[in-house]
């Protein structure tokens, strides 16, 4: 079993993912550079947060057009699981791997807190270890986390059941509270939130370990 | 060797009647300028009256301060690297260092806060990685003006966006700061950005050129005409027509500096380095004459080759642009290629410029013609200096407390303190900082009196090891008393760290201070440096790095004398550190130290007798020791369930901070006395434990005073018959400095 991180000019969240994936797997993940078009069979793929491109143009606009993101299509069509985490969710949604917008936050301001999540989603590698409506606390960090999508976008995001994650209490505008949400097989997930930053007791709180011990768990499988 | 005969193009060369007026453009005097003739020895042309003008500012040569800064003890058994190089580097065991500095970028923010901001972080990163260290966290220490003045509000709004842009964007986490208003700094406001960085102590890469031959090369950004002439403009006071200034200060470009941190870091595990220096001040013009000068060589540049982002750029541009992002490297002969390869693979400029000469010469051309040809030695060694003259402030009465009683219930009052600008939380601030980034933060800003950051080994695997690091100053001390307020920035500073548990090993400072043509401001900067040196010997706590700033006055209002101290401290097992929150109820409360009572300079009473006077609180270095390392040997033997210095408003409003960073309240058991509760007598530590007996045995056998003050528990805030909700102090606390920045004051 062997993951993978995509790294982006930019990406800088990449060692906290990479430490939140050795804890619960004990294996270190491949570190793959952007511009690569091929790589090696994985079974789990994770772009990390951070600032890919600067965030120039919009968020994961131009890290969308990488090179290596036609791979990561690919790998997707093949039922590869793919987890984007704040610039990855953006680039993700950038890619069309994922539906909707994120735009700039509603206070228009950058906002770093510990935030409280609701898990709307349990039948994924990612949310199987938690129980519907757990309420886990997580930290966030970014400027372009609020989630827009067309009305009928929404409607069927929400009708297919594919909201993973909700804010508790709003922070930056994101439509019907949305956090985080799958694609219609529930194999890619992107979130706003950084789990990976509340893997170890010295973060000041463990909800995250789950999400990777699940993926951990289906990367055994 | 300075006296190779100099042959730069007639063409070029200045009318030599426009000399005295061209050098006064550029920040000289008629005595520099005579100077500058006296070395060149014929009539120089503009770019070199540019760069004499650079190299001279105040800014870049310290020509005020030199002398006055060697008071500071800069030794000692960790100390690596001192000041005069890009950052400070210590020592901290198991073949690593810490590389840290703190620096200003304060004309800049005035004029253009966003921007000012950023690119100091950006600057103060860079000085940080171009030794090799990666940077692992950031601080800072503001100043604004009043809140009510009308600039205020757009000036923090702008700061901070900019540092939070900048900082978040490299995925350096910014761990804490301090932030204080004042009137004094309505004009001038101060904006000093902190970084440290870790290194692997075997690989420190510093600045001198070593070499004659090797190449010269230039990596990062291009070179366009922004912030031209910012360090002449950082030496001198503002006056009315200083936004005219905007175009001399620096744009930003966060993600090029994140491109060139990697790419830096990637070479330099490489052998191809033999010196390395960031463009900082003064831009291509310091950086090349600071290398040649450190390794008493001359240096040749062709300017043609340096990556332009602006068509038609003349010498004089290039040589003076401060464009960001910004690197000049000598590399090793025969290793361009593999240096460019990697620059590439970062989508970064990368251009060989010139080469090390045998001339002791700064070399440059333009379009085949030489535009400058310098002795690189007398434009650094006969720099101006000046024992500029110095008048001591006279000493402030000590102020009687017994005049300034509590006006009515205590509680108000204190509710009053914890929401004046100067006490209130900084969530606002601090929650537009990504303070997360790296998953090291142990206690980010808020949480403890100094940050918490955990280490990893020189292979990137999590330790148990970690620092603390703080930012601190008292301005209004340093304005009554500059001695005694230079001792307590430093003192202050190592008591922060102390607090958490951690052991203070180095101290970086920056000292922001008027106009020094003006003998009482001199006087205020000598006096403070005196202060500052005592308690840096009598702590062991050498100043490693620093940064002066001058000329922060807007007409003839200067600033409040502000010598900011940056200062980290070890910690050898993270386990083992205190915050400041209540850790739980029913525990004992006790206040370590001695309480005179000492109201003069509070913030109680600024703010609630409206009163700037007195004295401020004596420093006694041989007690701060005392009770420092007490405090400090308690918490590593797990005896300390929470820990808080007292400073700012005193020990009742230490207390509140602990209540209301917990959400638990106490029940204390002191009289309704003013000073006891709002004096700042230095030296104090609340200490919130399980075992008081332990602590008072222990304190007993140090000869620290120790008295047992309260316990914790409920919800509720008690003392002496009256109470208040700890949410109530809490919600008054944090709503201050939202509602202001909504504009609802």
């Amino acid at each position: 079993m062997q993951s993978a991180i995509i790294v982006f000019p930019g990406s800088n969240r990449e060692r906290d993912a990479a430490a939140a994936l050795k804890r619960a797997t004990g294996k270190e993940p491949l570190h793959i550079w952007h511009r690569e078009s091929d790589f090696p069979a994985v079974d789990f793929i994770l772009l990390p947060g951070g600032f890919s491109y600067g965030d120039y143009l919009r968020c994961g606009a131009m890290a969308a057009q990488s090179p290596i993101m036609r791979e990561v299509k690919a790998r997707a069509a093949k039922g590869v699981p793919i987890l984007g985490i704040c610039n990855g969710f953006q680039i993700l949604v950038e890619t069309g791997l994922l539906p909707g917008a994120l735009l700039r936050n509603a206070s228009l301001k950058f906002i770093c807190k510990r935030v409280r999540l609701s898990v709307e989603k349990t039948d994924t590698i990612y949310t199987n270890q938690y129980a519907k409506g757990d309420i886990i606390t997580v930290p966030v960090a970014h400027g372009d986390g609020n989630y827009v999508a067309d009305a009928e976008t929404l409607k069927r995001v929400e009708g297919e059941g594919q909201v993973a994650f909700r804010y508790v209490d709003m922070i930056n505008g994101s439509m019907n509270n949305i956090a985080g949400i799958t694609d219609s097989t529930g194999r890619i997930l992107g979130l706003m939130p950084h789990p990976e930053d509340a893997t170890d007791p010295a973060h000041g709180g463990t909800d995250g370990i789950k999400m990777f011990a699940g993926i951990a768990e289906a990367m055994a499988a | 060797m300075s006296t190779a005969p100099t042959n730069v193009a007639p063409a070029n060369q200045i009318d030599p009647a426009k000399g005295p007026a061209l050098a006064k453009e550029h920040g000289l005097s008629p005595a520099e300028y005579e100077r500058l003739l006296a070395i060149v020895g014929r009539t120089p042309t503009l770019t070199e009256i540019g760069i004499f003008g650079a190299m001279w500012s105040e800014h870049c040569s310290y020509k005020s301060s030199k002398n006055w800064l060697r008071k500071l003890p800069t030794t000692g058994e960790r100390v690596i690297c001192g000041p005069g190089e890009n950052a400070g580097v210590v020592d901290i065991g198991e073949g690593q260092a810490l590389v840290f500095k703190m620096e200003s970028h304060n004309h800049p923010s005035y004029i253009e806060p966003y921007q000012g901001a950023a690119t100091g972080v950006g600057g103060i990163m860079r000085d940080v990685f171009t030794m090799g260290a990666r940077p692992i966290a950031n601080m800072n220490a503001l100043r604004f003006g009043d809140p009510s003045h009308p600039k205020t509000r757009h000036l923090v709004a702008g700061v901070v966006a900019g540092i939070g842009d900048y900082g978040n964007c490299m995925g350096v986490p910014t761990v804490g700061g301090e932030t204080n208003f004042h009137r004094a700094y309505n004009g001038n406001i101060l904006v000093n950005a902190m970084t440290v960085g870790l290194a692997d102590a075997g690989r420190i890469f510093y600045s001198a050129a070593a070499g004659i031959g090797n190449p010269v090369v230039y990596v990062g950004s291009k070179t366009g005409r922004d912030g031209i002439k910012g360090a002449v403009m950082a030496s001198d006071v503002f006056t009315e027509d200083s936004q005219a200034k905007r175009p001399t200060v620096q744009v930003g470009d966060p993600f090029a500096e994140k491109l060139l941190l990697e790419a830096c870091l990637e070479l330099m595990e490489t052998d191809a380095i033999v010196a390395i220096q960031d463009m900082g001040a003064a831009g291509m013009t310091s950086s090349s004459i600071e290398m040649a000068a450190k390794g008493k060589l001359g240096i040749e540049i062709d300017l043609d080759l340096v990556p332009q982002r602006e068509e038609g750029m003349s010498a004089y541009e290039i040589m003076l642009s401060e464009s960001q992002e910004r690197m000049v490297i000598i590399l090793k002969p025969g290793k361009e290629e593999l240096a460019a390869s990697v620059f590439h693979k970062w989508e970064l400029d990368f251009a060989v410029i010139g080469h090390l000469t045998d001339t002791g010469h700064l070399v440059l051309k333009r379009h085949g013609a030489v535009e400058a040809d310098l002795p690189v030695l007398p434009l650094v060694d006969e720099a101006p200096r000046y024992d500029r003259p110095t008048e001591p402030t006279p000493a402030p009465d000590k102020l009687v407390a017994a005049n300034y009683p509590l006006p009515g219930p205590v509680l108000p009052i204190l509710k009053t303190l914890v929401s004046c600008p100067d006490l209130a939380s900084r969530r606002w601030i601090a929650e537009q900082y990504d303070s997360l980034v790296r998953g090291d933060t142990l206690a980010g800003p808020g949480q403890a009196d100094a940050a918490i950051v955990r280490l990893p080994d020189n292979e990137g695997e999590i330790t148990r090891r970690g620092i603390a690091i703080t930012t601190d100053c008292t301005p209004r001390y340093v304005l009554a008393d500059p001695k005694m307020g230079g001792r307590q920035a430093i003192a202050e500073a190592w008591r922060n760290l102390t607090a958490t548990g951690a052991l203070p090993i180095a101290v970086t400072d920056n000292m922001n201070f008027g106009n020094p043509e003006i003998p009482r401001i001199m006087g205020q900067f000598a006096y403070a440096i005196e202060g500052m040196a005592e308690a840096c010997l009598a702590l062991d706590f050498p100043v490693v790095s620093g940064n002066v700033s001058l000329y922060n006055a807007t007409g003839n209002e200067p600033i409040l004398p502000t010598p900011a101290i940056g200062a980290v401290g070890l910690i050898d097992d993270v386990s083992k550190t205190a915050k400041l929150a209540f850790p739980g109820e029913a525990l004992t409360i006790l206040l370590l130290g001695e309480t005179k009572g000492e109201l003069g300079q509070s913030i109680y009473l600024r703010e609630i007798h409206k009163a700037e006077a007195g004295a401020p609180p004596e420093v006694d270095l041989t007690v701060e020791r005392r009770n420092g390392d007490l405090v400090r040997a308690l918490i590593r033997d797990g005896a300390v369930g929470a820990c808080h210095d007292v400073s700012d408003g005193g020990l009742l409003v230490a207390l509140a901070e602990m209540a209301m960073a917990s959400g638990i309240g106490a029940t204390l058991d002191l009289p309704l006395d003013a000073g006891l509760l709002f004096g700042e007598d230095q030296a104090r530590y609340v200490i919130v434990t399980g075992s008081p007996e332990t602590v008072e045995t222990r304190a007993g056998l140090a000869g620290v005073p120790v008295r047992r003050i309260g316990r914790t528990g409920g919800d509720r805030f008690a003392i002496a018959g009256e109470t208040i909700a700890v949410a109530d102090l809490k919600a008054a606390h944090e709503n201050w400095l939202p509602s202001y920045m909504a504009g609802k004051d």
